[in-house]
């Protein structure tokens, strides 16, 4: 628990897609903060799962919404219906996402579509709406979890690496829009994370563990960064991939 | 669509880790501590409560439900088979202050619990030499901790549990429900089925600082002497040399402690930051290494007797500042060897085990000592018993090595003694069986889609023909 940067009035956070590795371990550290939360996920079981170890953890307030993000029609409802629990919203953290098929992806639009859907349409629609909540109070910020796979498209994942590269960019003009009226719009990239998944694996120490990771995710949204790189090594790294001349980069395997 | 997939590949594409992990009798994903012996197996990670039996459809082979991998032989591994990993399951479900009863998932791990609790002015009635364990792993192998000797184990303070079998059954299990099951669970090597979630009866405390007091030793004698004079107190153990012959045989550092009475820090520990870096060529350890560590740590205490304030990490978890400190051993790893001799045998037992492991010439790097109590173990398989307990760590000599050990086992049972099997690799069947008669009893509480290969190897079954696929 750290102490020092426990709020007097506890900071309202709303969290869609909180059954997600990253988002539970960021919700931790509000928790033991004491904060006010507000999640969404999709499956009622894991929610309630989630919702329990938060109140344990000393979370000031917790409630939940079963939803599944995939019907923008429901957002402005949903999103009502979340600020209005929370008594008002300091925070919206955008932790869902899809990975999807992508061989399945090459061949099939419709399986195409709905990675695009989930991972960009949605995420548009949600901050839309949130985006102008925001702007009418003058305060709060944007936190959305894209992925460094945005920064450029390769051919192991280019149907999430394109979906995450809309959503950077849509969150490059979003923060252009309405960081001048007090809103910051925080781009997460978050690299290799150690999760059950790799566990014990020979290698896996090298990799991020989702508590530091996490760490890193609320250390930048206090400090109303603009774009973070998650273990920070990603932002060099990408760099590079980002200038290689296509001429020899459509030739790599990556 | 919601994320429900794990964090890895949704924001990490780059990496596939599910073809990989999908490799079996390839390189091992999954190593226990001692990282002997290594085999192939699937790592099938639970997130949550109703993960199992769910992911074990269409899966062929046996399974076995593992933690951190700090056992340091094969009760963690299952060669071919699937690794149902726990860690990820980690949610606090309950904590009552007043009672200071805590109800979490069972893959928290005990270093977690304690970044829990310490702030909140709790402690653990019981912990191993590391944290880095889980609840599940705590329970199924009945860990022991300096307290035993008031404590009991781990076990003793587990209020109740939910185990989930195969056949999708899920029980309750407490000293009054489930009793059978209860007791066959604890120190049941995770073959009775999965725990998902334990209720864990936490222990009130004023501050982090530990009232330590370390006095050397000379011989069993003094050993035996200094402990009988600790009985009050709640934590004792010993460091032993046993490289030394002659006048320093049997030479310690006798270590005891109380939780300090006194107000004070309860914030949580920082994070380690130490990681061994590399695999220790295999030369690194030999005699003349081992002989000056052990030498540089009884002078280390220049004092007869030293009396301090210490903080609770350095005092429970000296080698956890350091993380995959097993590397030391280097790739070839290390065993084990972790005895409990009854009262009657104890002394004249340990005396000749010290003295064939010094005659050996394959000294041990660490040894740790220490009288049990007689607070009964709740578990039918656990492994302490009122007497003696001796724990070495030696490298791996595979000429050597072996040979000792069985000569070590052998002794062990001549003692009226047995062997902890979260600590072995080289115990033999009818050794196993000789340690523990009730095995067979207990078999019957095994699940039949769970086994590991320290099951496998002690009752010399074969999984794939006693589950028919």
């Amino acid at each position: 628990m750290s102490t020092n940067s426990q709020s007097i009035t506890p900071k309202k956070i709303l969290v869609l897609g909180a059954t997600s590795g990253i988002a539970e371990a960021t919700c931790r550290i509000w928790a033991a903060q004491g904060a006010s939360l507000f999640l969404v996920a999709r499956n009622a079981e894991k929610l309630a799962a989630v919702a329990q170890d938060l109140k344990t953890r000393g979370a000031s307030y917790v409630d939940t919404a079963v939803a599944d993000l995939d019907d923008t029609d429901g957002h402005p409802q949903l999103l009502a219906h979340a600020v209005n629990s929370l008594t008002g919203m300091d925070i919206a953290y955008l932790a869902h996402g899809v990975l999807g098929d992508q061989p399945t992806a090459e061949q099939d639009f419709n399986t195409a579509a709905h990675i695009l859907h989930t991972n960009f349409m949605a995420p548009v629609s949600l901050l839309t709406w949130l985006s102008n909540y925001c702007v009418q109070r003058h305060s709060g910020v944007l936190a959305v979890i894209s992925s460094v796979a945005g920064d450029r498209g390769r051919k192991s994942n280019y149907l999430y690496g394109s979906s995450k590269a809309g959503l950077s960019a849509f969150l490059g003009g979003l923060r252009n829009r309405v960081d001048r009226e007090g809103v910051t719009v925080l781009a997460i990239k978050p690299g290799p994370t150690k999760t059950a998944m790799t566990a014990g694996m020979p290698k896996s120490e090298t990799f991020a563990d989702a508590d530091s990771v996490a760490e890193s995710i609320v250390k930048a949204i206090d400090g109303r960064r603009d774009v973070l790189y998650v273990p920070f090594k990603w932002q060099p790294i990408m760099f590079v991939i980002r200038n290689i001349p296509e001429r020899i980069f459509k030739k790599l395997n990556l | 669509m919601l994320v429900t997939m794990p964090t890895a590949t949704q924001n990490t594409p780059e990496l596939d880790f599910a073809s990989s992990s999908e490799q079996v009798s390839g390189p091992a994903p999954f190593e226990s501590w001692g990282r002997y012996p290594t085999y192939g197996a699937k790592i099938v990670p639970l997130h949550w409560q109703s993960d199992f039996p769910a992911v074990t459809a269409g899966l062929h082979n046996g399974a076995l439900p593992v933690g951190m991998g700090r056992s340091y032989g094969d009760v963690c591994l299952l060669k071919d088979g699937n690794l149902l990993l726990t860690t990820a399951m980690n949610r606090l479900i309950e904590f009552d202050p007043e009672t200071g009863l805590l109800t979490a998932e069972a893959g928290l791990t005990l270093a977690q619990i304690l970044d829990f609790a310490v702030p909140r002015g709790f402690f653990l009635p019981v912990t191993p030499g590391t944290k880095y364990v889980t609840l599940g792993g705590a329970i199924a192998n009945d860990i022991h901790g300096k307290n035993h000797h008031v404590a009991g184990t781990f076990g003793r303070h587990i209020t109740q549990f939910e185990l989930v079998r195969s056949d999708g059954s899920r029980r309750l299990c407490s000293p009054t429900e489930n009793p059978d099951f209860f007791a066959a669970t604890i120190g049941g090597l995770g073959l009775t089925g999965v725990i998902t979630w334990a209720t864990l009866r936490l222990k009130p405390i004023v501050s982090r600082k530990i009232d330590y007091e370390g006095i050397q030793f000379h011989g069993i004698d003094e050993f035996l002497d200094l402990t009988n004079q600790s009985k009050d107190i709640e934590y004792t153990v010993s460091w032993i040399d046993c490289a030394s012959t002659g006048k320093n045989f049997a030479r310690g550092v006798f270590m005891q402690g109380d939780h300090s009475a006194k107000k004070g820090d309860l914030t949580p520990s920082p994070r380690p930051k130490l990681v061994f870096p590399f695999d220790a060529p295999g030369f690194a350890l030999n005699h003349l290494s081992v002989s000056l560590f052990n030498t540089a740590f009884f002078h280390k205490q220049i004092h007869k007797r030293v009396v301090a304030e210490q903080d609770y990490e350095p005092f429970f978890y000296p080698l956890d500042k350091v993380l995959r400190w097993n590397r030391m051993y280097g790739k070839r790893g290390l065993l084990q060897f972790q005895y409990a001799i009854p009262w009657d045998h104890a002394k004249e037992g340990t005396i000749a085990i010290l003295h064939e492991v010094a005659k050996s010439g394959l000294a041990s790097f660490l040894a740790v000592l220490k009288a049990f109590g007689d607070v009964p173990s709740p578990g039918m398989m656990s492994f302490p018993k009122p007497g003696i307990t001796l724990a070495l760590d030696f490298p791996i000599k595979p000429d050597k090595s072996f040979p000792l050990f069985q000569r070590l086992a052998d002794m062990t049972l001549e003692f009226g003694g047995r062997l902890y099997p979260a600590k072995d690799a080289a115990m033999t069947a009818p050794q196993f069986q000789a340690f523990y008669p009730q095995w067979q009893q207990f078999a019957r509480y095994r699940d039949p889609m769970l086994t590991s290969s320290f099951w496998e190897r002690v009752t010399q079954n074969s999984w794939t023909g006693q589950i028919g696929i």
